[in-house]
């Protein structure tokens, strides 16, 4: 199904050609030793212009592997792209040569783990620098002055004098500024953030969030944040892209999704989630284990783990569609979407 | 419950040799755990939250003996154990175990699951008789929420949260009074994260076990806690029963730690303050003078440099290293 067939998929006012991103049945496969393995099996969503969209998943989701895609940068060659299109901003991302020639001017990145991103023998001004000089032509005094700057922006305390300290003279939280500094240099239209915060403590994941959210009001460019904590995301994020095996099992305002979840999956999620304050309550924990990508059970990948699981859910993988009676661009892939409305989200 | 402590940490320091990088002369000492006290009662559960280089997994560590107190005291069911000698400690031990974070590491890949929790009754043959070995170990997988047909099964064969199960079952065999559990929930998936804080949960009300609870996730340690210690930089800046410490927080630490917890629905609640405090923790081989916070702390003042503030009460308070303790009691959220 495409955006034009189903219009409560874009909220009205916009058309389906505001999105900047546009993923469609995207199919990733890798080959591994046990044999091949879908990370990926047809997962669709857009990001629209200025837009936040929090990719969310537990390990096996699939949605890191999605980032990979986009920027064209799944690992080769245990990993390919077996279908679906990419389109950024009108063009094919999985033509060859375009995702490679847009990653870093149009389409930026940050990652985990900035310490393995950075290159440990460089000093950090010039490893951002590098960016005016390499896409710029700058001259190295400009590319100086423009790291100090993004440097400054990016809330980096005594800029002018770290300029010249190696990464390993930062600490975790500054490293990820340095990251997304440099993720900046060309002001992208698009940033993709995986995981930015998981490796670093509750106080600077904080400082962060609340960094790469001034940063995207400032800079109007489009920010998917990809996580696992549900919680991270939600002052930040517009819409909420869930995957469960490779596939997207909801979508919508992330409002929409956490208070009216459509999915047992998210509603699972929800019901996990120990909170911070309110009425402490036994957790109520979706049965199982994560899903086993080798061993992926026929219909809906989600079924042995679900209490609503029936033989139409063993027999047919239900598609992504309008939730029942919610709000336009809210959509589940649940044979029993309406049932899990009307039980309600477990508690938070 | 009782009165009387299970375990009592009184004063503790723990601290690592700083060497030069030729010579391996020491050049100074990091101190990661700098004066720390706590009790854990019978049956109860202190959360021990801290982010890192707080010093929280030295404590657990130097409780069971894994790293050497340099001072202070640790009384555990009546016993000193700071002066132990080492065969009375493997009595002891019995009575206290320990769950780690990575289950996979922390499990013999080449042991079945039978081996793996039957191994502790070869070392105290008196908890189990050998012709039981089978029958207690599919008992306690049972308990713990895995099939006890598995048992001939290897570490690799289940899954992370599986994986966690076994190292809770290891550490159940020898029926401890206390388990201490470092970061345990931290590094699974959240639906599973769920399931093995219910199983705790229940193991404690079935079996009258007592928690050590070590976090860096103060939502889950919220959850699981009776009495909750904060640790900054080696020590304890506030201790509370769970509620008061998360609704009425004192020190500025705890403050800016909760604000900071990500909320999934911050919509269903009244907006709360964002403290949201610059910089990083500093090196515990060179702390700041006085109070160890204030090189972050909004509220720091000339005599945050000169004087280290105690762990006391102040105005009919919880316990709460800070100066200005008195004016910011009710200034949390």
């Amino acid at each position: 199904m495409t955006a034009t067939d189903d219009p409560t998929v874009i909220p009205a006012g916009q058309s389906p050609a505001a999105a900047l991103l546009d993923v469609r049945d995207l199919r990733v496969e890798f080959s591994t030793s046990a044999g091949p393995v879908t990370a990926v099996d047809g997962a669709s969503f857009e990001v629209r212009p200025g837009e936040t969209v929090a990719l969310l998943g537990e390990s096996g989701s699939g949605k890191s592997v999605t980032a990979q895609a986009i920027l064209g940068i799944v690992p080769k060659p245990a990993g390919r792209v077996t279908g679906g299109s990419i389109e950024y901003a009108g063009r094919d991302l999985l033509a060859p040569g375009t995702a490679g020639s847009l990653r870093g001017r149009e389409i930026a990145m940050v990652f985990q783990d900035p310490l393995s991103s950075l290159n440990p023998v460089f000093r950090v001004g010039a490893q951002i620098g590098e960016m005016f000089r390499k896409h710029r032509g700058a001259s190295r005094k400009q590319a100086r002055a423009e790291a100090l700057d993004l440097m400054r922006r990016v809330g980096i305390p005594a800029a002018e004098k770290r300029l010249d300290d190696y990464p390993h003279q930062f600490s975790g939280g500054m490293r990820q500024r340095v990251m997304i500094a440099m993720a900046l240099a060309l002001s992208p239209k698009l940033l993709i953030a995986d995981e930015p915060t998981t490796a670093l403590d509750v106080t600077v994941q904080a400082q962060i969030m609340q960094l790469l959210a001034r940063l995207q009001a400032e800079e109007g460019m489009s920010l998917v944040l990809i996580t696992h904590d549900l919680g991270v995301v939600a002052d930040v994020a517009d819409r909420v892209v869930m995957m469960y095996a490779g596939r997207v099992v909801e979508t919508g305002p992330i409002r929409e999704v956490y208070d009216h979840s459509a999915h047992p999956y998210t509603a699972g999620l929800m019901g996990s989630v120990p909170v911070i304050d309110g009425p402490r309550q036994r957790l109520t924990p979706i049965q199982g284990s994560p899903p086993d990508l080798l061993h992926l059970p026929s219909g809906c990948s989600f079924r042995p783990r679900c209490q609503y699981a029936g033989t139409i859910c063993a027999e047919q993988e239900p598609p992504l569609l309008p939730a029942p009676g919610r709000m336009p661009g809210h959509q589940s892939a649940c044979h029993h979407a309406d049932q899990v409305l009307s039980q309600g989200a477990p508690h938070v | 419950m009782s009165d009387t402590p299970l375990l009592s940490v009184r004063d503790l320091h723990t601290s690592f040799p700083l060497r030069s990088s030729v010579l391996r002369r020491t050049v100074g000492h990091i101190q990661a755990v700098a004066g720390v006290s706590f009790d854990v009662m019978p049956g109860g559960t202190l959360g021990l939250v801290g982010e890192s280089g707080s010093g929280k997994s030295t404590v657990a560590r130097t409780i069971v003996g894994l790293e050497q107190a340099r001072s202070g005291s640790i009384v555990f069911d009546g016993e000193e154990l700071t002066s132990l000698p080492k065969a009375s400690m493997r009595r002891v031990r019995r009575q206290l175990q320990m769950i780690f974070q990575d289950p996979y590491a922390s499990l013999n890949p080449r042991a079945t699951v039978e081996q793996i929790i039957t191994e502790a009754w070869e070392i105290h043959p008196d908890v189990v008789p050998r012709n039981r070995h089978h029958a207690e170990a599919r008992e306690l997988l049972e308990r713990v929420g895995l099939n006890p047909d598995h048992a001939r099964r290897y570490p690799h064969q289940f899954s992370g949260g599986q994986r966690q199960r076994i190292g809770i079952a290891r550490a159940l065999a020898l029926r401890p009074k206390l388990v201490i559990c470092d970061e345990a929930v931290s590094a699974l998936d959240v639906s599973v994260q769920a399931q093995v804080l219910n199983l705790l949960a229940d193991l404690r009300s079935d079996l009258g076990l007592a928690y050590l609870f070590i976090a860096h996730d103060l939502s889950v340690v919220r959850h699981i806690s009776d009495q909750v210690a904060v640790m900054y930089l080696g020590r304890i800046v506030e201790t509370a029963p769970q509620e008061e410490l998360f609704t009425r927080p004192i020190h500025p630490y705890t403050q800016a730690l909760l604000s900071a917890v990500p909320d999934p629905k911050p919509w269903t609640r009244p907006p709360r303050e964002q403290i949201i405090i610059g910089g990083d923790v500093p090196s515990p081989a060179d702390p700041p003078s006085g109070c160890r916070f204030r090189t972050r702390c909004w509220k720091a003042e000339d005599v945050c440099a000169t004087t280290e503030p105690a762990l006391e009460i102040r105005l009919d308070q919880h316990p709460a290293a800070c100066h200005f303790a008195a004016d910011l009691a009710g200034a949390g959220r």
